[in-house]
């Protein structure tokens, strides 16, 4: 059995790696395969799967990546990842990437998906859109469009038909790929001492790059390892992190939190690897089960409408009572419209269910921790004060 | 779109029709709780007001608001008051001017409050931040809100099933929503004799926008241009009096091109034309006036502009189509500037430098807007390339006063026209 260590190993080593050594050596591996890259929040990797490609999760170039030709595209108050993820592909980072997709996060984004058109003509680039009707026959049938253009161009990549048994195939993968993680933050929620944030972090970045039969081998092996090692428990107190669905934040920032006496015991980091909240069905027509499970059985977010007022923000409030956890901490990328507006609204409902919270901002490649530390180290403790009788 | 000021100064009949127009709309909104009319919220992009006529609302316009309040110069401290309340410095300066204005008692741009709406109508066009918008006046306001989702053009041109999709949520959630809102039944007749009046405005419209391609121009299209999108943008498209203003507005401007004059100026005289620009991007309205004289002092004349579309592309033949009712005002929402992908944005953009034969490409990139602002370097960078025209770059906020800063923006501006100068040079040299 391998040690967890070996397997953060592992993962840090993939993290590190701005060049996707990983994910050129799968391509490289077999004549004809090829790779998908996408940007936050949520793109449909099963349909990338099937067609016989690899979906790589394009999330920016982090504290490690020096911007030089991105910082020309955009001014000083625009987010960071969209300059560094045209740093990547302007430095060689992406030349193995045959298409991109850009999903409907937010204007940045959606414009980021005209500019790849523009620079890198030779790669597919395509903004994917997602429904913000819910009914089945409007938003539905629109989405069930959008996943058929999808298919389309997958085929094309692929120089092959993407057969509904392939898909069908492909959704019972992530199916168990889901489980795995949802596995993993339930041991984190139950146990985060056993399963540190930074650790479970690096795991999940490690699926954006892996092959999902790959990744799905290394949540196994860590599930078995992590619960046979016995780490001390601290006396931390535990939070529900959220705003960082887009640009992550610095893995140092991860670590600051749970150094600073908070265990991090569920977050929006990477929203896609759990975005349906279960198994999508794996029967009868593929690309209508993942529209149906996208309408009625994905997360809630930013970038996603609410239709019903009364329920607005009780996804946050819902992760802080079945993770037992006892305050939140925002953490928002600076300039990030969607994480930054939505955050009063979340808070006016976590006030009146009587949760506490802290708010901060960061960039991908923040560097000063001492304030965030400061910040969090306040607030565990005063969630302590508040939670003695 | 229009701002106080000018009519005071500038006596041309059109101008004083807006006004009163304006000044009539905020009349209903003030008096709506007095007089049982209800109200209807919404955004200025792909707004449904032909639809909206259709159930007799009021039409209050956040970003009207907003506007209104920077050209008084009211904005700068009602944004200030959202942020005390924990909204972030970082976000859209039209948020934070209209919820300050709410914590304040919801006090209009008039001085008179402004009602509560019966409705959110959330067309969802060209920009996300639209969304988050509504929610927070929403959790606020605790009424209905039809959402209209509007796809974006994200390869350059609206497909049948983004159409299909925008027609069932008008049939489906907006249209009884309304009916249920507004208490009045849904008269399809009705909305096609709104689209009709539209479509008669449209064409006029379209010719004052490219009356400019006259030399000189008679008429600023952006600083100018803001005005005269007023009654299309807003409440009025589909009432007969858009279509007298536009009439009118149209035999003024005749009249100019007659007499070779070139646009009126808030200071009322005309400047010599001395340099062509097109001008991509929202203005700011707390300088707005301070702006404008920066560009006539030099002669500098816009010839046309990107803001102007952002409540539809008529130049480009789009007219509401009272026979195909419900998919014409999708695909008026599908086709608004800022819903369309970039490289149709920088292919209009190149094809009014040729068209209006302008000299140049300004961009006035603004803070608070993603929507237009994410990507303007790249359209700089391609428009200097594909045209060999010398293209600049300015930096303010559409209502927040602490990022214009007069001295920088005019420095920029007397640098880029003396580029447009020396490149004239050049050219003068090389052929003789
Ligand atoms: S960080 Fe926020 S604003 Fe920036 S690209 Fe992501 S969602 Fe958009
Ligand atoms: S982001 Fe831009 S388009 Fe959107 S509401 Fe603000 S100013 Fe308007």
């Amino acid at each position: 059995m391998a040690a967890s260590a070996d397997i953060i190993d592992r993962c840090q080593h993939i993290f590190d790696d701005l060049h996707f050594r990983a994910a050129r050596d799968w391509k490289a591996a077999v004549p004809g395969r090829f790779v998908v890259g996408y940007m936050p929040f949520y793109v449909p990797r099963e349909l990338i799967h099937a067609a016989g490609g690899l979906p790589l999760g394009v999330l920016g170039g982090g504290d490690q990546l020096e911007v030089i030709h991105g910082d020309a595209y955009y001014q000083s108050y625009i987010c960071r990842i969209p300059r560094s993820t045209l740093e990547l592909a302007v430095t060689g980072r992406l030349d193995f990437v045959d298409a991109m997709l850009f999903p409907s996060t937010c204007d940045v984004i959606r414009n980021l998906s005209g500019m790849w058109k523009i620079l890198f003509p030779k790669v597919r680039a395509r903004y994917f859109d997602v429904p913000q009707n819910f009914s089945d026959h409007i938003g539905g049938t629109f989405y069930i469009h959008e996943l058929t253009e999808l298919r389309a161009l997958l085929a094309e990549l692929a120089a092959h038909a993407v057969t509904d048994d392939a898909i069908r195939a492909s959704i019972a993968l992530y199916n168990e790929n889901r489980r795995l993680v949802r596995a993993v933050y339930a041991l984190r929620a139950r146990m985060p001492w056993q399963a540190p944030a930074a650790e479970v972090y690096l795991l999940m970045r490690a699926g954006m790059v892996l092959a999902v039969e790959e990744h799905n081998r290394m949540l196994d092996a860590y599930l078995e390892a992590a619960a046979a090692e016995k780490r001390p428990m601290r006396d931390n107190s535990r939070v529900v992190v959220t705003g960082a669905f887009c640009e992550q934040p610095p893995l140092n920032l991860i670590k600051s939190i749970e150094l600073a006496g908070c265990y991090i015991v569920d977050d929006d980091f990477l929203l896609v690897n759990r975005w349906e909240k279960s198994d999508v069905p794996a029967e009868g027509d593929p690309i209508a089960a993942l529209a149906g499970a996208y309408l009625h059985n994905s997360v809630n977010m930013a970038a996603k409408y609410e239709p019903d007022e009364e329920r607005k923000g009780l996804h946050l409030v819902e992760a802080v009572r079945r993770t037992d956890a006892e305050g939140v901490i925002f953490a928002c990328p600076s300039f990030c419209d969607p994480a930054l507006l939505d955050r009063p609204m979340l808070q006016t409902v976590l006030a009146r269910h009587n949760i506490p919270y802290i708010a901060f901002k960061y960039a991908e490649n923040s560097g000063q921790m001492q304030p965030i530390r400061e910040q969090a180290g306040t607030f565990a403790d005063s969630i302590k004060l508040w939670s003695e009788p | 779109m229009s701002g106080s000021r000018t009519a005071e100064i500038v006596k041309e009949a059109s101008m004083l029709k807006q006004k009163t127009m304006i000044a009539a709309n905020y009349d209903l909104l003030a008096g709506a709780q007095a007089t049982g009319r209800r109200v209807v919220s919404t955004f200025v992009p792909g707004n449904l007001n032909e639809l909206i006529m259709c159930f007799d609302m009021v039409n209050n316009l956040p970003e009207i608001n907003a506007i209104q309040n920077g050209m008084r110069k009211k904005s700068g401290p009602l944004i200030q008051e959202a942020e005390k309340r924990g909204h972030s410095e970082d976000v859209c300066a039209y948020v934070k001017a209209d919820l300050g204005m709410i914590a304040r008692g919801n006090i209009g741009p008039d001085g008179r409050a402004l009602p509560p709406p019966d409705l959110l109508l959330l067309s969802y066009t060209g920009c996300f931040t639209f969304m988050k918008w509504f929610e927070l006046l929403r959790q606020h306001y605790k009424c209905e809100t039809a959402m209209l989702h509007v796809p974006y053009e994200g390869e350059g041109h609206a497909t049948k099933a983004m159409i299909a999709y925008v027609v069932k949520q008008l049939r489906e959630e907006v249209i009884p929503k309304l009916e249920r809102a507004s208490g009045t039944k849904f008269d399809i007749d009705r909305l096609r004799e709104n689209l009709r009046e539209s479509a008669r405005a449209e064409e006029d419209f379209v010719w004052v926008l490219e009356s400019a391609k006259h030399r000189p121009s008679p008429i600023d299209a952006y600083f100018g241009g803001v005005y005269y999108i007023g009654p299309i943008f807003t409440a009025f498209r589909g009432t007969a009096d858009a279509t007298d203003y536009y009439r009118l507005l149209r035999s003024e401007i005749a009249q100019r091109i007659e007499a070779g004059a070139g646009p009126i100026t808030p200071d009322g005289k005309a400047h010599p034309e001395r340099y062509r620009l097109v001008v991509e991007g929202p203005p700011s309205w707390p300088s707005f006036h301070e702006f404008w004289k920066m560009f006539y002092d030099e002669g500098a004349v816009v010839v046309a502009s990107t803001y102007t579309k952002v409540g539809g592309l008529y130049d480009l033949g789009f007219r509401h189509d009272p026979d195909r009712p419900l998919e014409s005002l999708a695909e008026y929402c599908l086709g608004c500037y800022t819903n369309r992908n970039l490289p149709s944005r920088i292919d209009l953009i190149e094809q009014y430098m040729a068209d209006y034969q302008a000299d140049g490409l300004l961009i006035n990139s603004i803070k608070s807007c993603n929507s237009f602002s994410a990507g303007q370097l790249l359209m700089l960078r391609e428009i200097e390339r594909r045209t060999g025209k010398p293209a600049a770059f300015i930096e303010t906020d559409l209502v927040d006063p602490r990022y214009f800063s007069p001295a920088n923006v005019r420095n920029r501006l007397e640098s880029y026209l003396q580029m447009i100068e020396q490149k004239r040079g050049a050219i003068a040299a090389a052929a003789a």
